[in-house]
């Protein structure tokens, strides 16, 4: 079997060159691959476009490289907790386009299941649907949406074996493992690595085709975007 | 007495039936989870991939890896599921989901809706909430009945930009509780407490449909 472990971010993100299609798991901050992050905002790679729901907050994140300007545009659902964000849309530096969250993940699952377009209601009658092939089914329309096309895809998980196979934990699931269908080259991180044959194969959320690189990430901070607790009575 | 966000909740509350499958948009819709009849058992859904979101944790049981749609931290319950964000919108669009409850805007009298997007001011995305309108087989939209500038957000036609078309169902407001109809326009249906019929007629720039009399909502 080929080789995916890669000693780190460093080295997964070897190969990523300006101008890269980047799919970025997560929601949020919720299960955001931060290792990788960090490593592109070291290399400053730029230019890139980032799928990826959210764009972070100003200091973590894909804020990060906002900050330093690495991102050219952004496919998004959502991305209201970035005051550089804004100034740089309003300022005509950052291009963003903001589709239906739906959308965005079905987008992603298509490209992992080796589908061209999907079509979905989400946006019939909106902006949204400027531009788009309308099909009517049963009296109902609905958008032609294509699958996307990303160079790389970064995902985060809870658990990986050096197979690729990945297991996620909570919420932080979310986005990454239709993301890490759907990237040509997938680059997993994990908070634990462990030897193929340590995962229970009835509990592999990603099966490790997916994944063409995997590392143990460190460092993990999993900030807290709204931490909301109740009063003990 | 015109209703607080507290009593919107409260009334949207009487909607939901034991197994619901409950949406629940951010502000006003998130306080009717507090309102739910003790005799009752729903499940929430949350679309960043969980069923059965329970209460806020405990100081000190905040876990990073599990936040709802708003991004706070909450809890998992007895019976609940993660999934994957396509999953979820998966469900949200073959309509496993009976109730979303939902802001806006404004709200037009065939039952468009506009929540997402004002022109000219910082545009943050449209979230889930495309999704939730498109393919919501029952949606009630908790707003108040005009904007802080005083004018009415039910109207003949949105003037924001869309988010979904021929979507809303029901709508509660600090003073009235009204249907949209298939055909178009807000039926009235009930009054808050010591709201007049004339003044809610005042306040609804779209076609407000008055049959009999109108009976005062009741929150028990």
């Amino acid at each position: 079997m080929i080789n995916k472990v890669v000693s780190g971010a460093e080295e997964a993100i070897r190969d990523i060159p300006d101008g890269a299609t980047l799919m970025l798991g997560g929601f949020g901050l919720c299960g955001i691959p931060e290792n990788c992050i960090n490593a592109l905002v070291d290399k400053q790679i730029k230019d890139l476009t980032c799928i990826s729901n959210n764009a972070g907050v100003d200091d973590f994140g894909i804020g990060l490289m906002l900050k330093q300007r690495q991102v050219k545009k952004m496919i998004s659902s959502y991305v209201g907790e970035n005051a550089e964000f804004e100034r740089q849309l309003l300022s005509g530096e950052l291009e963003v386009d903001l589709i239906p969250q739906g959308t965005l993940a079905t987008r992603c699952l298509a490209a992992g299941y080796g589908m061209p377009a999907i079509f979905t209601p989400a946006g019939v009658g909106t902006e949204v649907a400027e531009g788009k092939e309308i099909r009517n089914f049963d009296g109902k329309d609905y958008l032609m949406e294509y699958a996307f096309d990303a160079d790389f895809a970064l995902v985060k998980a809870w658990k990986g074996d050096t197979a690729g196979n990945l297991i996620f934990r909570s919420t932080s699931r979310n986005f990454n493992p239709v993301m890490a269908m759907a990237g040509k080259i997938t680059i997993a991180e994990v908070e634990e690595l462990v030897e193929a044959g340590e995962l229970d194969p009835d509990y592999i959320h990603t099966p490790g085709i997916y994944v063409h690189r995997i590392f143990q990430g460190k460092d993990y901070e999993k900030r807290i975007e709204q931490r909301t607790v109740r009063k003990v009575h | 007495m015109s209703f607080s966000k507290e009593e919107i909740a409260q009334r949207i509350a009487k909607e939901i039936k034991d197994g619901y499958y409950v949406n629940l948009g951010i502000g006003i819709p998130t306080l009717v989870a507090n309102y739910i009849p003790k005799d009752i058992n729903i499940v929430l859904q949350s679309e960043n991939g969980l069923l059965g979101m329970g209460p806020f944790p405990f100081e000190g049981e905040e876990d990073a890896d599990l936040i709802n749609a708003g991004k706070q931290t909450i809890t998992t319950l007895p019976g609940s599921s993660i999934f994957d964000s396509a999953m979820s919108f998966g469900m949200i669009r073959a309509q496993k989901v009976d109730l979303t409850i939902l802001g806006a805007m404004e709200v037009s009298e065939n039952g468009d809706i506009a929540n997402w997007k004002i022109p000219g001011k910082m545009v943050k995305g449209m979230g889930g909430a495309m999704d939730l309108v498109a393919s919501a087989k029952n949606i009630i939209v908790a707003m108040q009945h005009v904007n802080k500038a005083g004018e009415s957000k039910l109207l003949p036609k949105c003037t924001l930009p869309l988010t979904g078309v021929k979507c809303i169902k029901k709508i509660v407001t600090e003073l009235a509780v009204m249907d949209v109809l298939p055909e178009g326009g807000f039926k009235l249906l009930e009054r808050a407490p010591g709201v007049s019929v004339d003044f809610i007629k005042q306040s609804t720039l779209g076609r407000l449909l008055i049959e009999g009399d109108i009976p005062e909502m009741k929150l028990n």
